[in-house]
């Protein structure tokens, strides 16, 4: 081994605590980098690929073909921005039946599907894929589309239409995929006519891509274009691929701006810890250094033999780093793998390549300037180290200190952060960015348990289930059905002695025109005002006609609070007017959320399937439901329990993900704290020695030392804590947007004073926790060893 | 003599490797004596000083200072014992650099717990004392090393030690600065200050002690009462005009 290799590993092995720390720092920040830099990698979702090979549509519109005739749509291809257009297509809404699966609905019932007649899967616009079978090229065929929910998953199943005059069936040819959801089910344009309910015209088809279609201001401008380019009011729906995507991409997009924020707070910290570290040890150095060179050392060793001791810890945490973070990110990436259904889970290895090289790049580049400042001091000087008096820095702070009606070992301590100004700026932004991200992370999880509880919005105290017999014929099996007489139920409800207020649900799914698939609707029976749906803006519905509404449904049919929308149920127009936006982070985007009587005219058996109750105050829930159970036992109807339903597994993620990445960082932070208080206690050895000399006890030593930090962790608290908080007001509402919610400012203003209070004492925690180690360490060394310390 | 300050019975000092640094020594030094040990570097004369101050323990026998048991401390115990009863003198000084001339001096009496008035009003009384009062404000850095060294003698006086260890006071100091040292150490022994210095220096040793012994290989070669001590009190000017109080106030005190 060379002279210079040596001197650089024996600095290593000196160095005991730096070289950990060094070491522990890389390692936490290659980890925690690795980590995000894959998650963000994984929420850089295929859908912007997939859209793009197949030429997805910007927007997807439905016209009325009772006022538009398809030579006018065709024209709109040339409206003003648009870059490509497919269609006129004929389009249609039916209600389909199958015989040939055990999971359709009670009578065969299928979703109600969107069908397009086309003639091939191909196009400039929405390129289709073909995964299974053939496309439909006659009539009786039908290809379903991947996205279309339902049973019916072989080649040659039939589905039929008895709604429809001539009972039509078609055969199942195909399955296939638009990225775009332009469709549930392609026909043979010349199958339309058939699927075409009789009475109406039934509607049109046409796809478009735009020169500027990536915001929804842009989108909003180009669908006036369309609107504008075809015939008055032939426009009866739009779908923008924002929106398609959004729905695709929901869960996966919650992680994004929660991610860049984890990852900024990360990369700025491994970069202020690292230097730290590294400038801390050449700068501890210094005399060592002016040995070197008095032994002959070149100021170019000097630098390289410095580099080398930082490089050395450097790389072997980076390396345990590096496997950790790809160790750790597999259970993550494969539940984001989960909810893309697409993404490998495992790291790229680009990302690994990226940060390691970024790590120690970065570690290289700051060791080098340090070393650089020392390679360039006076070997008489730096062998002056330690054996002149300090002088100038600190001088002040300390004469002030004394003064301080404090014991005077604290006091002592209290003036030591000024004596290293530099050191203690670095000192400080460490607490500071591990203070933020507790309270980043604490408003995270209050934010995140907010959109659980408001996902499971379960006030009541008992359930009821109403459980009878199949439907009878002509029933729809879409509905939920309760043969059970609601009154029956309802006069037990209000027999029985605790009952203090209860409400009906039901569900049916029905479709609206524009939104491909189909859109469910919650229906409440009496006073559901205290059902636990957290509202945004607007109010809970009173009256039949009146409905609230997510923002995902708002979004997709570009409405707003008081605009109405008309939904299409078993053939029936029903208005809606909106008077509310609901916070509701489901999966499925579009539902609306009315009152029974606004669609009792078109499904008049819709009965509530479950039934909320609220016991009155005093009253024994246990109880309650034994004697209500056995009440409704005679009817068939069971009661359970209102327990919620527990963590989303995305929350139950995020909550995990923030867990870890929170305590790496704050480690990182404690690290931090501890390395430099470490340098500043081994330059304070002699200090300290001669303070016990002259009578400083073990716990006043320790008093110093830790008082040394305390305001270092309380100004770094006060400046991390709003860093925090400003974060998290910054992160929520960027993570709902990303999956279309908006967030009420309830959501975000998650801290009580109390918290805060806490939280600002969080970075004299991180500060004290860092250097626990060196003040025991100070009041454990031997008096005579300190003062025998160069 | 008639009350013994320091009594060592049988005390060895051997490292983890078995050498001795110390080999029974027994050593008795009585209230108000002056003594000097010698020897050569590695002979064991400081781990002695070590022994008393509290700063080591041996690894056989026993340490007696001003009726404590040193030997059987703990750290905070012996941090205790040495506010109460030693005062330190170093080779290198060994002030805080960051601490005025004032602050290093009042330092052992606020570890202690002394009212700050009433630890200030010492400090500045000692300083007065030992001709060094103008520099109250001054740092460390700012002092010649005579200069330096009067301010250690200060803080080891601080909290009226009955016993003043001395390593080396003169060991980095030039001559007359060193001989500056020597005459102060002489009037604090000629004012009943128990005192024990290690030193290589002979004069040093011959000018203030009333008892040298030298140490050879940790055992003690040679015990020998050298005569009685000074009487010059306050006979070497001081930097700055004389005090108006003699220094005989500050070892009256001492020896309470």
């Amino acid at each position: 081994m060379s002279g210079l290799g040596r001197i650089a590993r024996s600095g290593v092995r000196r160095r005991k605590v730096q070289t950990l720390a060094t070491g522990l720092a890389s390692m936490m920040a290659v980890t925690a980098s690795v980590l995000g830099g894959s998650l963000l990698m994984a929420s850089n979702g295929p859908f912007d690929q997939a859209f793009a090979a197949q030429h997805g549509s910007q927007l997807t519109a439905e016209f009325d073909a009772g006022r538009s005739s398809a030579a006018q749509l065709a024209a709109s291809a040339h409206a003003g921005g648009v870059t490509a257009a497919a269609g006129p297509y004929r389009t249609a809404t039916i209600d389909p039946h199958s015989s040939d699966t055990q999971d359709a609905g009670p009578d065969g019932a299928l979703s109600p599907m969107t069908v397009v007649g086309r003639a091939d899967a191909g196009g400039s616009v929405d390129d289709v894929t073909l995964l299974q079978g053939s496309w439909a090229t006659r009539s009786g065929q039908i290809v379903l589309a991947e996205s279309y929910d339902s049973p019916v998953h072989q080649v040659g199943a039939t589905l039929t239409f008895p709604d429809l005059p001539g009972d039509p069936t078609l055969t199942v040819v195909g399955f296939a995929r638009s990225v775009s959801q332009t469709a549930d089910a392609w026909v043979a344009p010349s199958e339309i006519p058939a699927l075409t309910a009789p009475g109406t015209a039934g509607g049109y088809q046409m796809l478009y891509r735009f020169a500027s279609a990536d915001t929804a201001a842009q989108i909003d401008a180009d669908r006036a274009a369309v609107r504008s380019a075809t015939p008055a009011g032939s426009l009866t729906g739009v779908q923008s691929w924002l929106n398609t995507k959004q729905g695709t991409d929901r869960n996966t997009a919650l992680f994004v701006p929660f991610l860049i924020a984890f990852g900024l707070l990360g990369v700025i910290m491994s970069v202020l810890i690292v230097g730290n570290v590294v400038a801390g040890a050449v700068g501890a150095g210094t005399r060592r250094i002016g040995i070197l060179k008095a032994l002959g050392f070149t100021p170019a060793q000097v630098v390289r033999s410095y580099m080398g001791q930082a490089l050395i810890p450097a790389a072997v945490g980076t390396a345990v780093g590096a496997v950790l973070g790809n160790l750790l990110a597999v259970p993550v990436l494969t539940t984001t793998a989960q909810v893309y259904g697409s993404t490998s889970a495992g790291v790229a290895p680009w990302v690994d390549v990226a940060v390691i090289a970024g790590t120690l790049g970065l570690v290289t580049v700051v060791a080098w300037a340090a070393a650089l400042r020392a390679g360039r001091l006076r070997t008489i000087d730096a062998l002056a180290v330690g054996r002149t008096p300090r002088t100038g820095r600190g001088q002040a702070a300390a004469r002030l200190a004394s003064r301080l009606p404090l014991p005077r070992a604290v006091s002592l301590g209290l003036a030591q952060p000024f004596a290293r100004p530099a050191r203690t700026g670095g000192m400080i932004a460490a607490v500071a960015f591990g203070a933020a991200a507790v309270t980043f992370a604490l408003g995270m999880s209050s934010s995140l348990g907010w959109a659980q509880s408001a996902k499971n919005h379960e006030t009541s105290d008992v359930l009821v289930t109403t459980v009878g017999p199949p439907p009878g014929p002509g029933q729809s099996a879409r509905t939920s059905t309760a043969p059970v007489d609601p009154a029956a139920i309802t006069a037990i409800l209000n027999a029985q002695a605790g009952t203090g207020k209860y409400y009906g649900s039901a569900n049916t799914d029905v479709s609206v025109a524009g939104v491909s698939g189909s859109t469910t609707v919650f229906t409440f029976t009496g006073d559901s005002s205290w059902a636990g749906y957290k509202m945004v803006s607007g109010r809970w519905f009173q009256a039949p006609g009146e409905a609230v509404v997510p923002s995902t449904f708002m979004t997709a049919t570009a409405t707003r609070i008081g605009d109405t929308v008309t939904l299409q149920d078993h053939g029936r127009a029903i208005a809606v007017r909106i008077v509310g936006e609901v916070f509701d982070p489901h999966q499925q985007t579009n539902e609306v959320l009315t009152a029974a009587a606004t669609v009792a005219a078109a499904e008049p058996n819709l009965h509530p399937s479950l039934y909320h109750i609220k016991v009155t105050p005093g009253t024994d829930v246990a109880a309650y439901a034994r004697g209500l159970d056995a009440s409704l036992q005679p009817l068939g109807v069971s009661t359970m329990a209102a327990s919620g339903q527990g963590a989303s597994d995305v929350i139950a993620a995020l909550d995990a993900l923030t867990a870890v990445l929170t305590l790496m960082l704050v480690a990182v932070a404690a690290l931090g704290v501890l390395n430099t208080v470490v340098l500043d206690t081994r330059e304070r050895v002699r200090d300290i020695g001669v303070a016990k000399a002259l009578g400083m006890t073990p716990r006043q030593t320790v008093s110093m030392v830790l008082a040394s930090v305390a305001v270092i962790g309380l100004v770094g608290g006060a400046i991390g804590l709003p860093a925090g908080l400003a974060l998290h007001a910054v992160t929520v509402p960027a993570m709902g947007q990303s999956a279309g919610l908006n967030f009420p400012s309830v959501a975000i203003d998650v801290f009580s004073v109390p918290e805060l209070l806490l939280l600002g004492l969080g970075g004299l925690l991180i500060a004290v926790l860092g250097a626990m180690l060196p003040a025991g360490w100070a009041a454990r060394t031997r008096t005579v060893t300190a003062l025998r310390t160069e | 003599m008639s009350t013994s300050v320091i009594e060592l019975s049988g005390v060895s000092r051997r490292y983890d490797e078995g050498h001795a640094a110390l080999e029974e020594v027994s050593l008795t030094v009585a209230k108000g004596e002056s003594v000097a040990i010698l020897g050569p570097s590695g002979s064991g004369k400081s781990t002695l000083l070590n022994m008393i101050a509290g700063l080591d323990r041996p690894s056989t026998g026993t340490v007696m200072v001003a009726g404590v048991r040193v030997d059987t401390l703990n750290e905070a115990g012996s941090a205790r014992y040495r506010r109460a009863n030693i005062g330190m003198v170093f080779q290198f000084f060994n002030l805080l650099d960051d601490l005025t001339v004032l602050d290093n001096v009042v330092l052992p009496a606020e570890l202690a717990g002394m009212a700050r008035s009433e630890g200030r009003r010492r400090a500045a009384e000692l300083l007065d004392l030992l001709g060094i009062a103008r520099h109250a404000r001054a740092y460390p850095g700012r002092l010649s090393g005579g200069e330096r060294q009067r301010v250690a003698v200060a803080r080891a006086l601080m909290n009226r030690p009955a016993l003043l260890l001395a390593d080396e006071p003169t060991g980095a100091l030039d001559s007359a600065s060193g001989e500056d040292v020597r005459a102060l150490l002489n009037e604090l022994h000629a004012d009943g200050q128990t005192i024990v210095t290690v030193t290589h220096d002979l004069s040093l040793a011959q000018a203030c002690a009333t008892r040298t012994i030298r140490i050879v290989d940790g055992r003690i070669a040679d015990d020998i009462r050298t005569g009685p001590r000074p009487t010059a009190v306050l006979s070497t000017p001081r930097p700055t005009p004389a005090s108006t109080t003699p220094l005989s106030t500050i070892s009256t005190e001492a020896a309470r």
